[in-house]
């Protein structure tokens, strides 16, 4: 009788199969470039926190598609002749945070893991790539910016105490952070508390205004209310079905969507769903829409979840051609995941696409994608993202100074006419003057830009909308 | 709104909540093989399906870089692939981690949860720290339209075919072959069994493999339905076990009795109500009935 | 046996004054208010290890879902300090000044009726204490009449954790939804922010920590501290021999309940907001990990288990933030394979006969390791 094979056969036939399955999962991975393009793609967010984006990022394992060379500046700026010496730290940093004679600290606060790390991944190498640019151009005030970067996880208690530990413990000059509004009111309080600087750059609802934090993105009347408008004007559309994520941008968002359509166009909302963060199951909301037949879709679903929606409302027939849908949460970053088959014909409003056709998107395009590979899409937040840093380098060389009120003081009215958008300006309630923007989309993940509008003022508290 | 527009509403809807049904039937069947048939509580069964999904989306990668042209036909190898990687690994923490903790469950449930930690981290360090999604043959896109009105998803029906498939199999299995009765002896007497010569260890080794390529096998079904995100596998894992546990967990036909009533309840209450509260509601009754009958819908007497 | 005849002896009294010396007076001393936070943070944690240690070591009770009462407990306190912070005057900005600023923008117009008691600070910390173990309670008598125990049980508490937090979620106006409760100012009019305040507070946690650890330690020494363990070992005998399992176990978990949820009333007080990302599944097995990495027998262990884990993540997720969920799991396999003792037996074992001869005592023999594998019941049902 044969015997019984002894523990240590079974051991190494078990390691056998767990190293072959392993290996065989690694080898498709790699095969595939999955790693390659997602180390670039995600900035490798294990390599080293503290670095200096010097004017050659290949040096750093992060851009590993650059060819070596320096990193792409704007066209049309100098480099930057002022000297450290000229600024003496003692007087442009009264306040104790990490200035001193050839560098300036600052924070990178964003989710490169959880659900929100396909929205947010975009927004980090945006910083990152306009931090380099800077440093290139010789810093400023004659300091080079140095960058620690922590991860908020999707979690908003974390972003709390990471926030908290950039100020407090690592005393950065100024936060480049956050995404969701969740993860914003989240860290207020502590941006608050310690008199720090953020600058966040995602659309979001409104209904705040705060010292410490310049919004680099959309308030609500630039985005929602323009949305709806045109696609009142264009479409003729009188009913519809409000859609979004369970969270704290969907829900005002969808309240001000309301109050607009109910009030100014005289139509109707025919329904009005909230679909819990990274929930997968569509079907029946997907349903009584169907049921409902509305005029217009108008969908606020966030992350994750967006890739399960598109695919679910494609799955069940609905498509442009029978249903005309209104997307205020879906940039090319989105696409990516979702899949542009699944898209068609559907239309987005944000005040940038990556298809602008003007000179300065044409070279942010190009240095972004020197910087993090030929495949690399930009979304409006990720354009958003980029311009934090510009901002705040024109605030202190205007101000002369790091102190975060002396910044604060010296931001509206600053112009940025660099942006990839085309153009904006820094309002005294520290909102940007911006454009907005339709987007049809398209199969290959791009949109081809439907409207234009002019420069819209930023009004965070609109009358009748609270 | 018209009789016609009603019934074809109330078609879709059941549609949807066969759907839910097949999805949470894959994912139980799984999970009642190995804590139905073994006793162990396998907090990573998630993770196994997650594996599944990532193979299939390697698939996919590796189609669209080297194969254009197989781009139609490779998702049902595809999946099948995705089966025996999940076994494979399955069989390897069988191995090296499930058979010391036969004797406690509670500590298995502990380990497999390390284990489903370890495996997350693995599939955000390796393949993507984002979601991903595999690229979708034409012929499972859109829908199916039998009646004007009414539209019928074709991955939909893909997952329902695939579901019939596997119980199908996994009965055949059981009932009608010789590892069926090794199985079905070792869960009723392991010490009888391995004096009349079967080899538990083995039997045990491979029904853990085989729970965990089910699980696989529900992972690949579901890049039909959405992304594939290195933290997928937890969305699902609490509802599983509660099918396993409401089905009574040593019955194949109390799981499916189980999937279909939690599927049907929650999709109609999700039609009438906001899905939080349909999924509320749902846990609640579960919860309820198994307060009133603990060992499950349908039990076998049969428990070493 | 020595576990049967565990009386305070002096030894447990130097433990728990060890215990106390570093707490409250040698991390006061090293670390920098900042840090010091984030380790009052963690002692709130602590109270859910050390409940565990009562309920699962020693009563064979495997609750998944105790981050729902730490949930109860965080979100009582934090209801009455957010209605404290949002009186009508620092809100007047909004829709409907007076109710706190999540209810405006969910375009609620009055304060929801179960709020309203949360305005005294009375009736908020008796709801912290009570809530809690009336929600026990409720959960114990359904389960363990019915006899629900070992697996399932840890199964369902599961469940409950799960709808907790998607209630919790789900109901946006109601509680915050998934941002939480968050930008708590003052109690009674005592700012919770300052510096000072944040020491004051961690010593108050610090005392209620080492008056729970004392407390637990005195419940295991009593009858009902031997009844626990025998319920853990054969239930069965314990129930022909007349007593009414049921209502002990109940009793257990009301405890333990109350100890988490004041854990959580400490933790809002100490880091200033709530949310549902404490009541879910993942929070609470993390706090049983915690537990086994401590040693589920030994309550000052599970203390020194919950910082040791913490200090861990902390500085892992700081530094080599890929490196992190390995090591966690491989903790888990780790604590259940290897080390099933945890933290207490490695010291009992190896630290405590090297300890005894350093001070110069005889060398004893060291107490026999209680391997919990020995003790593994397997639950009512299975």
């Amino acid at each position: 009788m044969q015997l019984v094979s002894t523990h240590r056969n079974r051991a190494l036939r078990g390691a056998l199969a767990l190293v072959t399955s392993g290996a065989l999962l690694c080898a498709a991975a790699t095969l595939s470039g999955c790693n390659k393009s997602s180390a670039a793609a995600t900035g490798d967010p294990g390599a080293s926190k503290t670095e200096k984006l010097s004017a050659a990022p290949a040096a750093t394992e992060r851009s590993t598609e650059a060819s070596g060379a320096a990193v792409l500046t704007p066209p049309g700026l100098e480099k930057s002749t002022a000297k450290a010496s000229d600024f003496p730290t003692a007087k442009i940093m009264t306040t104790g945070l990490k200035v001193d004679d050839d560098s300036v600290t600052v924070g990178i606060l964003h989710s490169t893991t959880g659900t929100m790390a396909i929205s947010e991944t975009g927004s980090v190498q945006a910083e990152k790539l306009a931090i380099a640019q800077i440093n290139a151009l010789g810093g400023i005030l004659g300091r080079q910016i140095k960058v620690i970067q922590e991860d908020g996880a999707s979690d908003w208690p974390t972003f709390a105490e990471k926030a908290r530990k950039l100020l407090v413990n690592d005393k950065v000059a100024a936060v480049m952070g956050c995404w969701t509004s969740a993860s914003r009111k989240a860290v207020l309080p502590v941006f608050e508390k310690e008199n720090g600087l953020l600058y966040y750059p995602t659309f979001y609802e409104g209904l705040e205004q705060s010292k410490n934090v310049f919004y680099t993105g959309q308030e609500a009347t630039q985005q929602i209310l323009a949305s709806l408008d045109w696609v009142n004007k264009e479409k003729k559309a009188k009913s519809f079905y409000l859609i979004g994520s369970d969270y704290i941008w969907p829900r005002t968002s969808m309240k001000i969507a309301r109050k607009h359509i109910e009030n100014v166009l005289k139509g109707t909302v025919v329904g009005e769903e909230f679909a819990p963060l990274g929930n997968t199951q569509f079907g029946s909301i997907i349903n009584k829409i169907k049921l409902k037949k509305p005029d217009v879709i108008f969908a606020a679903v966030v992350g994750g979840s967006n890739v399960a929606w598109f695919k679910q409302l494609n799955a069940a027939g609905v498509t442009a051609a029978n249903q005309t849908l209104l997307t205020i949460s879906v940039t090319e970053d989105e696409v990516l995941g979702i899949g542009g088959e699944n898209l068609v014909g559907f239309f987005s409003s944000m005040k940038y696409f990556q298809s602008l056709d003007n000179p300065n998107n044409k070279s942010f395009v190009e240095a972004f994608k020197k910087m993090w590979g030929e495949k690399s899409v930009i979304g409006d937040v990720t354009q958003a993202g980029y311009l934090g840093p510009w901002i705040w380098k024109a605030a202190v060389e205007k101000a002369g100074s790091f102190d975060v009120d002396k910044v604060v003081a010296a931001s509206p009215g600053i112009e940025i006419k660099i942006a990839p958008e085309g153009y904006v300006k820094v309002h005294e309630n520290h909102h940007l003057w911006s454009k907005a923007r339709i987007g049809k989309a398209k199969a290959d993940g791009q949109f081809e830009v439907v409207h234009e509008s002019d420069l819209i003022e930023p009004n965070p508290f609109p009358k009748g909308y609270q | 709104m018209s009789l016609n527009e009603i019934g074809s509403m109330v078609a879709m809807q059941g549609f949807s909540g066969l759907s839910l049904f097949t999805v949470l039937l894959l994912m139980a069947l799984g999970l009642a093989i190995i804590f139905g048939q073994m006793g162990v509580i396998n907090m990573a069964h998630g993770e196994f399906m997650a594996i599944g999904a990532y193979t299939v989306y390697l698939c996919s990668q590796l189609t669209q870089n080297f194969a254009p042209g197989l781009r139609e036909v490779y998702f049902v190898p595809a999946v099948v692939v995705a089966f025996f990687v999940a076994a494979a690994v399955g069989y390897a923490v069988e191995v090296l981690l499930i058979r010391r903790l036969y004797k406690r469950p509670l500590d298995t449930l502990l380990a497999t949860w390390g284990l489903s930690l370890a495996m997350q981290q693995f599939f955000r360090s390796f393949i993507n720290p984002k979601e991903v999604s595999a690229e979708l043959p034409e012929w499972l896109l859109g829908a199916f339209n039998p009646t004007p009105s009414i539209q019928v998803p074709k991955n939909g029906i893909f997952v329902m075919g695939l579901t019939i498939l596997v119980s199908a199999g996994v009965y055949l299995l059981m009932l009608r072959s010789r590892w069926g009765i090794r199985i079905r002896a070792t869960t009723q007497n392991r010490i009888m069994s391995s004096a009349v010569g079967i080899n538990t260890d083995r039997v045990d080794r491979f029904t853990f493999a085989l729970g965990c390529g089910i699980a696989g096998l529900a992972g690949a079904a579901f890049t039909t339905i959405g992304s594939t995100g290195p933290t997928s596998g937890s969305l699902y894992i609490v509802d599983t076990f509660l099918v396993v546990v409401f089905g009574g967990a040593a019955n194949l036909i109390g799981t499916i009795a189980s999937a279909f009533s939690i599927a049907q309840a929650q999709s109609l209450l999700e039609f009438f109500l906001t899905s939080a509260m349909a999924k509320v509601l749902t846990l609640l009754t579960i919860i309820i009935i198994l307060m009133i009958r603990p060992q499950g819908l349908f039990t076998t007497k049969v428990r070493t | 046996m020595n576990l049967l005849s565990k009386k305070l002896g002096k030894s447990d009294w130097i433990g728990v004054l060890v215990l106390a010396a570093i707490i409250l007076v040698l991390f006061p001393s090293v670390f920098s208010i900042f840090r010091l936070n984030l380790i009052g943070k963690y002692l709130t944690y602590a109270f859910v290890a050390v409940s565990l240690v009562l309920l699962w070591g020693n009563g064979g009770i495997l609750s998944l879902g105790q981050g729902v009462f730490f949930g109860l407990g965080g979100y009582c306190m934090a209801m009455f300090l957010k209605l404290e912070a949002s009186d009508p005057i620092s809100t007047k900005i909004q829709s409907t000044p007076g109710i706190p600023d999540f209810m405006d923008w969910n375009q609620i117009t009055q304060l929801p009726f179960f709020w309203k008691p949360f305005y005294s600070l009375t009736f908020a910390s008796f709801a912290i204490l009570l809530i809690p173990a009336l929600f026990a309670f409720i959960i114990g008598v359904a389960m363990f009449k019915r006899r629900v125990g070992g697996v399932y049980f840890a199964i369902i508490t599961q469940a409950v954790a799960l709808i907790l937090s998607v209630l919790i979620v789900g109901q946006q106006g109601l509680t915050g939804g998934i941002n939480g409760i968050t930008d708590l100012k003052t109690l009674h009019g005592w700012d919770i922010r300052t510096d000072s305040a944040k020491y004051i507070l961690y010593y108050v946690n610090g005392g209620l920590l080492i008056g729970c650890v004392v407390f637990t330690r005195w419940v295991l020494s009593t009858k009902f501290g031997m009844l626990l363990l025998a319920l853990r070992e054969k239930e069965d005998r314990v129930r022909f021999s007349g007593y009414d399992v049921a209502n002990f176990k109940t009793l257990a978990f009301c405890m333990s309940a109350v100890m988490c949820a004041i854990g959580g009333a400490m933790f809002t007080l100490q880091v200033g907001f709530m949310s549902p990302s404490f009541v879910g599944i993942t929070p609470s097995i993390e706090m049983v990990i915690y537990t086994a990495v401590g040693g589920r027998l030994s309550v000052l262990g599970a203390v020194f288990g919950t910082l040791l884990v913490n200090f861990a993540k902390t500085f892992f997720s700081e530094e080599y933030p890929d490196l992190w969920l390995f090591l966690m799991g491989a903790t888990f396999i780790g604590v259940v394979l290897l080390f099933p003792d945890g933290l207490a037996g490695v010291y009992e074992r190896y630290g405590k006969p090297r300890l005894q001869k350093l001070i110069g005592r005889r060398s004893l023999k060291p107490e026999p390791s209680v391997g919990v594998a020995a003790f593994e019941s397997g639950g009512k049902h299975g």
